[in-house]
Order: C-alpha cells, then sequence, then structure tokens
C-alpha cells in the first residue's frame, strides 16, 4: 500500500506542476541531458574499470587497456573470484557476513529505535521534548568518527573492545533518522486517526506499530537506507575497536588486505575484485528500495 | 638513557582527539619497573600477538601445537603506518594493549619514546640471543642501550640494485658499481628514450636507505636529548646527486607501486630499481612480461671498492607495556624469528626476509629465482645486510617526518625547490614535532 501512496503523490505532483512548469526548450533539455550526461559518466567510470579490472590478472591490469576486456575475460573473472573466497580460509566470505550483519540488523533495529523516538518527540506533548529533539538534532552535527575514539575508551573501560556489539551497538543509533522520523511523522501521522484508535481500545504500542509505521513507511525505508548505507561503508570505528579479524566488516578486511599489497602483490587482484563484490550489497540495496526512497525524500518539502 | 616525556596541553589532547599521539596521561610508570627479574607465570597462559603479516595465524599455529600451555593468539589489521600503531597508542592509553606486537624499526623509537615497550633483557635466552640476528637489527631493538632489549628482530629490508641484465648487455652499458657510473649510465639510456630508475618521491624511507648506505644519520640520542640531523653532509650528498638525476630527466617520477609505476617496469622503460629484498616479489608480480630478464647486483657504492648497503623496510616483535607475561611472550617471540621451520612458513605466506642470521640455510634462500635468470639472488641480499650499518637511530617522530619530507620531495619532483630544501624543511618541521611532544631536542 506505501507502493500505492507512493504513485498518487507523483500523481498529484505531476498534476499540479505540469501547467505552470517553464517551457522546455530543446537547448535546455539537451543542455541538461548533456550535464546528467557527463556526471553519470564521472560516476560509473569507476565503477566500470572495477569490473574490467576484477576481470584480468595481476600483470594484465598494467599491462592492458584499462578500460577493456582482455580475451580471457570471463574465466580469468571467476578465477578471481574462487581465489578471492579461497584465500586464507576463505575470510572475504566472513567479512561480508559480518558486513550484512552490522549494516542489515544495525540498520533495521536502528530504523525502529529512530522511528520510535522520532514519533514520540513528533505526537506526544511532554516537558523536554523540544529540548530533548535539539539534543538529538545536534548529534546529527558531530561527525562519527570524531567519536569513535572516545567510543573505544569507555567500550574498553567494560572489557567490549574487539568484540561484535563494539561496532553493533554504535550502530544502533542515527540522530539524522529521528529528526527524519520526526518531521514526517507530524506531517504525514493525523493525530485524529491516533485518537480514533484510542477509542477504539489500542495500546499505544499496538497503534504505533500497526497504523503509524505504515504511514511513515517512506521516512522509514530512507532511514533504513541511511542507516544501511552509513554502517555498510563504515570503516573508522571498525579500525580502531576490532584485532579480530573474524569480526572484520568487509571495508576493514579490504583495507588491511590493500595496506600488504607492496609485501603480497597478488593481494591487488584480490582487493579490485573484493571491492567489486562489497559494492554489489549496496547496489542491490538501493535498486530494490528506491522507488520507496524517491517518495520519502520529496515528503515535507511540499505540504 | 631514559627518555620523559611531559603530559601534553589540554588543547594538543582535543586537537589530536582523532589521532591520540599517545600522550599518556600520567600514568607512565617506566623508571619504576623492574628489568632485572623476568619469572615465567604459574599455569597455561594465553597470549595476544597483533600482526599484518599475511599467513601469520599459520605461523603460530606450529607453536601452539607444541606449546599447549602458552597459547597465542592472531590478531591483525592493517600495516602499522594505516592504522595499526595508533591503535596500539590508543590500546596502551586504555589499558588493553596485546601482549606482543609487529612494530617496524623506524617506529620503535616511537613506542620507546611514549613508553610502549617492555624491557625484556632480563627474560631467558633474550640476551644471549643477540649473535643469532643480523648485527644492525639488535643495534634496533636496544637503541644502544645497556641491559636492555625492546623487541626481537623479525624481519629486515637490505638493499641491493635490480637491473635489466639484457638491456645493459644489449646497449654495452657497463652494470654500475658506483653511483658515478650510475649516473653516467642514466644518461647513455636516456639517450636511448629510457630511464634508469623512477625517483620514489612518496618513500622517504627509501631515501633513508640511500643515507644509511652514505653513513650519514639522521637522529641521535645523546645525554637524554635527541638530535635531528636531515640535513648532514651524507644526506646532502644523496640529495644533490638525485636532484642532479631528476634537473636532467634522466629519471621518472611515477608514484610507486601504483599502476603505471607497474607498467612502466613491464614494458621496459625502468632498467634498474636499487630497492630492498622484498622488492623481488613486487617486480615479479608487477612486471611479469620480463621475467627472466632481471639480475641483481650491490648497491652502486659511493667509493670504487666499497660495500655499504642500505636498509629499507622490515620489523620486530615486541612485547608491549602492560603485558602481564613477558616471560612467556619473548619466549615466542625468539621461536619466532630463529625457529626455521617458522621463518620458512613466515617466508613462504608473508613474503618475510628473516632478520636471523639462519637465513640464508633456509631452503626458500638457497636456490636460485627464475625470475632473476636463474642467479642465487639472496646472497646477494645476505651479503648486503651484513654491510649495513649497525648504529642508525631513528626518530621517534617519524611518521610525520615521512610526511613532511615527501610533501617536500613531491614539490622537487615537479620542479619547485630542491630535495635539500625538502630535508631542510624537514629537519625545522621535525624539531617542532619534537618540541610539540615534550621530548627534549637539542638545537
Amino acid at each position: 500500500m506505501s507502493a500505492a501512496t507512493a504513485m498518487t503523490t507523483k500523481k498529484s505532483a505531476a498534476v499540479t506542476t505540469s501547467p505552470r512548469g517553464p517551457r522546455h526548450s530543446i537547448m535546455s533539455r539537451g543542455a541538461a541531458m548533456l550535464i546528467m550526461g557527463v556526471f553519470t559518466l564521472y560516476f560509473l567510470t569507476p565503477i566500470w574499470w572495477l569490473l574490467v579490472s576484477s576481470s584480468k590478472t595481476g600483470g594484465d591490469i598494467t599491462g592492458t587497456a584499462p578500460l577493456w576486456f582482455t580475451a580471457d575475460s570471463i574465466p580469468t573473472f571467476f578465477a578471481n573470484l574462487g581465489n578471492l573466497f579461497t584465500y586464507n580460509d576463505g575470510v572475504f566470505g566472513r567479512w561480508l557476513a559480518n558486513s550484512a550483519l552490522y549494516a542489515g540488523l544495525g540498520a533495521l533495529l536502528g530504523t525502529i529505535i529512530a522511528a520510535m523516538c522520532g514519533y514520540a518527540l513528533a505526537k506526544y506533548e511532554f516537558r523536554g521534548r523540544e529540548a530533548i529533539f535539539n539534543v538529538v538534532l545536534s548529534g546529527v552535527l558531530v561527525p562519527a568518527t570524531a567519536l569513535a575514539l572516545p567510543l573505544f575508551l569507555i567500550f574498553s573501560q567494560v572489557k567490549l573492545t574487539n568484540t561484535l556489539w563494539a561496532v553493533f551497538l554504535p550502530s544502533l543509533v542515527s540522530p539524522f533518522g529521528v529528526y527524519l522520523a520526526r518531521i514526517y511523522a507530524a506531517a504525514s501521522v493525523p493525530t485524529e486517526l491516533l485518537e480514533a484508535a484510542r477509542l477504539d481500545g489500542s495500546s499505544e504500542a499496538r497503534t504505533f506499530f500497526t497504523v503509524s509505521t505504515r504511514l511513515m513507511a517512506p521516512a522509514l525505508v530512507t532511514i533504513f537506507l541511511f542507516q544501511f548505507v552509513a554502517i555498510w561503508n563504515n570503516f573508522f570505528l571498525p579500525l580502531i575497536m576490532l584485532r579480530d579479524q573474524a569480526l572484520f566488516p568487509v571495508t576493514l578486511g579490504l583495507y588491511a588486505w590493500n595496506s600488504q599489497i607492496s609485501q603480497i602483490p597478488e593481494l591487488r587482484v584480490l582487493v579490485i575484485v573484493g571491492a567489486l563484490v562489497s559494492i554489489l550489497p549496496l547496489i542491490a540495496t538501493f535498486l530494490g528500495l528506491q522507488r520507496f526512497w524517491s517518495s520519502g525524500l520529496g515528503a515535507g518539502s511540499v505540504k | 638513557m631514559r627518555v620523559r616525556y611531559g603530559k601534553a596541553t589540554a588543547a594538543f589532547a582535543i586537537v589530536s582527539a582523532l589521532s591520540l599521539a599517545g600522550c599518556s596521561s600520567g600514568e607512565s610508570t617506566s623508571s619504576t619497573q623492574d628489568t632485572t627479574s623476568c619469572k615465567p607465570s604459574s599455569g597455561p597462559v594465553e597470549l595476544t600477538f597483533t600482526t599484518w603479516v599475511p599467513g601469520m595465524d599459520k605461523v603460530v599455529d606450529l607453536w601452539n601445537k607444541d606449546h599447549p600451555d602458552i597459547k597465542v593468539k592472531v590478531q591483525t589489521g592493517p600495516n602499522g603506518n594505516s592504522g595499526t600503531y595508533q591503535n596500539f597508542f590508543n590500546q596502551l592509553q586504555a589499558g588493553n594493549a596485546p601482549d606482543l606486537g609487529q612494530i617496524e624499526y623506524d617506529a620503535l623509537p616511537n613506542f620507546r619514546v611514549q613508553d610502549g615497550l617492555q624491557n625484556i633483557a632480563a627474560c631467558e635466552g633474550v640476551a644471549d640471543a643477540k649473535d643469532k640476528f643480523v648485527d644492525w637489527t639488535w643495534g634496533q631493538v636496544t637503541f644502544g642501550e645497556d641491559k636492555a632489549v625492546y623487541a626481537v628482530p623479525q624481519d629486515s629490508g637490505p638493499m641491493a640494485m635490480f637491473y635489466r641484465a639484457d638491456l645493459f648487455k644489449e646497449a654495452g652499458i657497463k652494470v654500475p658499481t658506483t653511483w658515478d657510473e650510475y649516473a653516467a649510465a642514466a644518461e647513455q639510456i636516456k639517450a636511448r628514450g629510457s630511464y634508469i630508475t623512477n625517483f620514489p618521491r612518496g618513500d622517504v624511507n627509501w631515501f633513508a636507505g640511500n643515507v644509511w648506505q652514505a653513513g650519514g644519520q639522521w637522529f641521535a640520542n645523546a645525554n637524554d636529548k635527541w638530535e635531528v640531523n636531515l640535513t648532514g653532509k651524507e644526506s646532502e650528498k644523496v640529495a644533490n646527486y638525485w636532484q642532479k638525476l631528476l634537473d636532467k630527466g634522466e629519471v621518472s617520477t611515477l608514484p610507486s607501486f601504483s599502476d603505471e609505476w607497474n607498467a612502466s617496469f613491464n614494458k621496459g622503460q625502468q632498467w634498474t630499481w636499487v630497492s630492498a629484498v622484498w622488492g623481488a616479489s613486487t617486480l615479479a608480480s608487477g612486471a611479469p612480461d620480463t621475467a627472466g630478464k632481471w639480475a641483481v647486483a650491490p648497491m652502486p657504492q659511493w667509493e670504487a671498492g666499497g660495500k655499504a648497503a642500505g636498509n629499507w623496510g622490515g620489523s620486530s616483535t615486541a612485547v608491549l607495556k602492560g603485558s602481564k607475561h613477558p616471560y612467556e611472550a619473548s619466549k615466542f617471540a625468539l621461536w619466532l624469528n630463529t625457529d626455521p621451520q617458522a621463518l620458512a612458513l613466515a617466508n613462504k605466506l608473508g613474503g618475510l626476509y628473516p632478520a636471523a642470521k639462519s637465513a640464508k640455510d633456509l631452503g626458500a634462500f638457497s636456490g636460485g629465482v627464475d625470475y632473476f635468470g636463474g642467479q642465487k639472488i639472496y646472497d646477494v641480499f645476505a651479503d648486503a645486510s651484513s654491510n649495513v650499518n649497525p648504529n642508525f637511530t631513528w626518530g621517534p617522530t617519524m611518521t610525520k617526518t615521512y610526511t613532511d619530507v615527501s610533501d617536500g620531495f613531491g614539490k622537487a619532483t615537479s620542479g619547485n625547490g630542491t630535495l635539500l630544501d625538502a630535508l631542510k624543511n624537514g629537519q625545522q618541521k621535525t624539531i617542532d614535532a619534537l618540541k610539540s611532544q615534550s621530548i627534549p631536542v637539542k638545537e
């Protein structure tokens, strides 16, 4: 049903804007297409290079045309892939699984927490509400990297460094998610609806999970996506916290390999193939959740 | 030698929140540590060992199989300057550093100054191990102090000259044995449209290896004060030498180990590479098309008939401060770096060239290498290793020094200033860095 909501939002937006929209000359259209084309090329070229290089042997990466395949690209690609997942007892697979766990579960729980928090801030009147919101908001301004070291020292105190929790727990926190959830809940969850639910005898928790979350779905997907990408790409926190390579996420593992290339040159190929494999889940998540996301982004901008 | 350092100011601590310069906050009790005894722990112990050498866990498995009472757990991470050293400092601060850590020679003084190392001289077998290691590596782990050993040498990077035997022969150019001949050859090679070598503008430790060969010293520690001397006459000589080659365009300036750099070697545009022993595998994988055409000769000399060699890279196994089991830790460190089986496996999986003298007896280093036309290249490196000046001291802020000097080198290679300017600038910046950490420095 969220898809349906998205559809109607889009349609109504189209209806209201088209009559008064600027007239598009072919020139301006062409210019826009050109600029978009250039940027697309700019962003896709590195990924293309990554794909092409993944299908080469170590020597061919430097010795052949960087942006085109070699004659035996396909078998080489699969051989590289095989090496990637077998090198060092298949530790790469473990890293992928760790990343999936940190990012998947972390983003899911983080989204739920942010949603509850934002919803409470939007829909309940209580003393200090704005103060709490402002504190959370100021959390958006503090870069996660700046918190990594203090977190390390705190986690050292409770002897949780070098454990799964050291990376997982800080990932659950998303000030931006709280902010977005509040704005969205304020705009999309009518107070009348909540009152009706209360009259019907629904508990607050039940109302939240069965009614409000559905209305907030586009925002929740956005929060999930942001959180997922942030945790997946998080590098500094695991770098500081983890020593056991069985706990590494894929970013840290690839970085560690990359730093050993001068000693073990064959790692170069594995780092390239590994980088390609490591962005696939991100691409898949993006494509899968894209349509919810775009409708979520527009929310609140037009009221 | 007792190195003391003060507390960092609060401002510095905040500024360095990201990089935590390892300034301890008054808990450093270096002087109270008992250096005369080192007793075994009672009962079984478990040690943690952080290293970034690939395959080290397999080597440690060998140890664990035979030593059920001293179990070693391997932890890993990126190489030292890419994060592991910073982690060590953070962990020393938090009191949960591993028992053992891999530390490169050029980073040891930093850990020493920050009081991160345990003196294991009194532990069984450590002092006697001196003769098992190449002289200069032992100098690195003792800092020339009496009754002090702060780490066990692990691997080393003695330098020699890789050269394209086929190209030199074809062109009728004599393979250079002195730096003068090297410069002359550079001119001839340039005339043929190639380069004699690439100047590695980012690898200041390569440059330091050359200064080391020339007999220079960048740092000294006397009377509890550090002396910084990046611009001594040997350094000046080396800087001016390479500056001349740069000015004439006889050396390329590609970023080391980059794809272009590999390609340049692979296409035969580079005729020599003065590098460390580990460079053999770098070449073999980066320039596979030139297999069989390379050979190895000793580094060119400043004086004809000389034998001096430099060193580039290498690391030690250190027992970090706070380890509860220094006896067991040093026992393991000695085994790791002297046991023939361990050395062979560490070489096979991690590409380490051992600091132990027994390296030359290992199978991996006794035969010919196909990539080098069957030459027994490791004999050349073993020789070089014994000709490295044993009294070379690194400073306590090498990471900073490297960054500053390589910035200057980068400018110099693009025609902005000279290599010597970069060293002069690095000299001043290094002194400033020492002062900002309250490390006593002589001006």
